[in-house]
């Protein structure tokens, strides 16, 4: 195991970070907190409850989410992408580093931006609604385990794509709206049936109501099934990163 | 490397093939490699070369002759169609950790992060090659390369030539013992190209073995052992720069006349001499290591014919005209 060089590149991409941090972290916080005091302190008070939980305190877990989600697959296909696009990536290719390590040093640093990120966007929310956090436990492993996910996944798009439009376009065209469709701003059960049974096949409002359950105990679907599914998504990424190493996908010609 | 060396050092016997070419082992050895890219285009064809140890092999060849495919699959940057190469015994592709660790490479194009330090990129490879921060290491080589007072410059904010010694820098910041360099001093001015011709010959000094492609023929002149010429993807020689130098080299006896003349006069034509466009000069191309160099009776020759001479002066062709004379003879 090369940890020398994991430290090396995870150091390499949290430096980064703290290089872009307007772009990479306070400006998330900032959007993010728009909605808690337009939903929340605003508008929200005029909201009726939902299974028990005020409007703004509701809408919380999924706006975590939505941060959560965009900025994982932002971090870590940019992280991927630039060194592509530069031509830097030689290094990495020549180097005496298995894909293991790569993975784990690029997702790594992408998925504890992200979380750390979503950590700070809690206390921002915290300072607007009343919340509480009724399984922290289960709040923790959401919150690892889907940035993680979507580092991964950000990973993929990073080696996938080939220019810029296509590093946007995932994100941009499918991740946002399958967020906020995914029940960040309402519960499921709101819908008609017929689009409610639709709703069950985006995956992200699996995420949205295991992570809510974790917060006011009350969910969507069942709490096993959210993290089976959420499981399932990421062995799919490890698949699909495996099988781009194998056959140097866009790394190597 | 010597038999004892091999006998009193245990070496790693997972290692099939460091055994099997263990006593001469090659710094790099290239069997049967062939490269396609997607494109359909078959870039290297059937290459086989073997790098010695410790030696200073240029590699030379015109545009696209396949230069930069060779050194990139060798550091595992372009994957071979087929063929085998080790690098110090190891297969590049069943253990590249043990490869890959020997190898540094400096790309051709220049290829670095814009927004990090000198300093901070430099000491990311070391780490990326799994070698413990060592900044006293560091330190001697920007020293060397002298870039120690840009080490905390943001990359961006560097020259070219600067850029390309940050390059050489990160090549050598994890101590590799077989160095690459692609073309090192593609656009590097006079100065700073003996520097890295200095920092080559120290690296050779301390055990290193160079592979290096360039453009500039004197460069291999003066810098190589052994020259390799390759040409649209085949490798259509190597040899001893010394001995390449002997068996092809023409020597040329240039005679300084004293009167201007037009033509080549008619009673020496057998010669098949060269007058310069001023029409001052007389070149005649022998080779110097045949019997009869013919210079003899051209100067009775010349002497019957009534031409004088001021100055008369005798010349070794460069490996640039035999490098020269050597594709066009393929083609
Ligand atoms: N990724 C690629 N896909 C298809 N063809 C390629 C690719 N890379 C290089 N080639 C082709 O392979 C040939 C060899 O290219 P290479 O870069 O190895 O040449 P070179 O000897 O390094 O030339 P130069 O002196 O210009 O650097 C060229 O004809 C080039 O067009
Ligand atoms: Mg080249």
């Amino acid at each position: 195991m090369n940890l020398h060089a994991i430290r090396a590149i995870y150091l390499f991409e949290m430096h980064r970070t703290w290089r872009t941090i307007m772009q990479s972290i306070i400006s998330p916080v900032i959007s993010t907190s728009l909605y808690f005091v337009v939903f929340g302190s605003a508008i929200g008070g005029r909201i009726p409850e939902i299974n028990g939980v005020s409007y703004g305190a509701f809408i919380v877990p999924g706006l975590v989410m939505l941060s959560l989600l965009t900025q994982s697959i932002s971090n870590a296909s940019f992280g991927i992408y630039f060194p592509k696009f530069t031509g830097t990536i030689y290094e990495l290719l020549s180097a005496p580093v298995s894909y293991f390590e790569i993975v784990v040093a690029y997702v790594g640093a992408a998925a504890s931006k992200s979380i750390i990120l979503g950590v700070i966007i809690l206390a921002t929310a915290a300072l607007f609604v009343p919340m509480r956090i009724e399984h922290p436990f289960v709040m923790v492993l959401f919150l690892v385990l889907t940035a993680v996910t979507f580092s991964l996944f950000g990973f993929i798009i990073g080696i996938w794509a080939d220019g810029f439009e296509k590093l946007q376009l995932v994100p941009l065209m499918i991740v946002t709206p399958l967020t906020f469709l995914g029940g960040s701003f309402y519960s499921i059960d709101m819908l008609p049936p017929f689009w409610r049974t639709v709703t069950l096949f985006n995956p992200v409002v699996y995420l949205i109501s295991g992570f809510r359950w974790s917060f006011y105990s009350v969910s969507d679907v069942h709490i096993g099934t959210s993290l089976g599914m959420t499981a399932v998504f990421l062995v799919v990424c490890i698949l699909i990163v495996r099988w781009m190493f194998k056959t140097g996908y866009r790394l190597k010609s | 490397m010597m038999v004892g060396s091999l006998i009193s050092f245990p070496r790693d016997v997972t290692t099939e093939n460091s055994v099997r070419t263990g006593l001469m082992s090659s710094a790099i050895s290239v069997s049967n490699l062939h490269k396609t890219y997607d494109s359909g285009f078959e870039a290297l064809k059937n290459i086989n070369l073997d790098i010695h140890h410790g030696e200073i092999f240029a590699l030379l060849g015109p545009n696209g002759a396949g230069k930069t495919t060779l050194i990139s699959t060798i550091c595992g940057i372009v994957n071979p169609t087929s063929g085998t190469i080790l690098a110090d015994g190891h297969d590049i592709q069943k253990e590249y950790r043990a490869a890959r660790t020997k190898i540094g490479l400096v790309p051709q194009e220049l290829t670095t992060d814009a927004f990090e330090t000198v300093w901070n990129t430099v000491s990311f490879s070391r780490g990326l090659f799994g070698k413990s921060s060592n900044p006293a290491h560091i330190e001697k080589i920007l020293k060397e390369l002298s870039l120690w007072d840009k080490k905390d410059n943001k990359i961006i904010t560097l020259s070219g030539g600067m850029k390309r010694r940050v390059m050489i820098a990160k090549a050598l910041s994890h101590e590799p013992e077989i160095l690459f360099l692609d073309e090192p001093t593609a656009g590097v001015d006079v100065e700073l190209r003996r520097d890295m011709w200095n920092v080559v010959r120290a690296l050779r000094e301390s055990g290193v073995t160079i592979i290096l492609t360039t453009h500039y023929i004197e460069e291999a002149e003066q810098m190589a052992d052994r020259i390799g010429v390759i040409n649209k993807g085949e490798i259509i020689l190597v040899e001893e720069k010394s001995e390449l130098m002997r068996s092809l080299g023409k020597k040329q006896l240039r005679l300084q006349l004293q009167e201007e003349r037009k033509a080549v006069p008619e009673a020496l034509a057998k010669y098949g001499l060269e007058l310069t466009p001023t029409g001052c000069e007389l070149i005649y191309s022998y080779d110097a290591h045949k019997d009869k160099t013919g210079i003899a009776s051209l100067l009775k020759d010349l002497d019957k014919a009534g031409i004088g001479f001021n100055d008369i002066q005798t010349k070794q062709s460069s490996l640039e005209e035999i490098f020269v004379n050597l594709v066009r003879e393929r083609k």
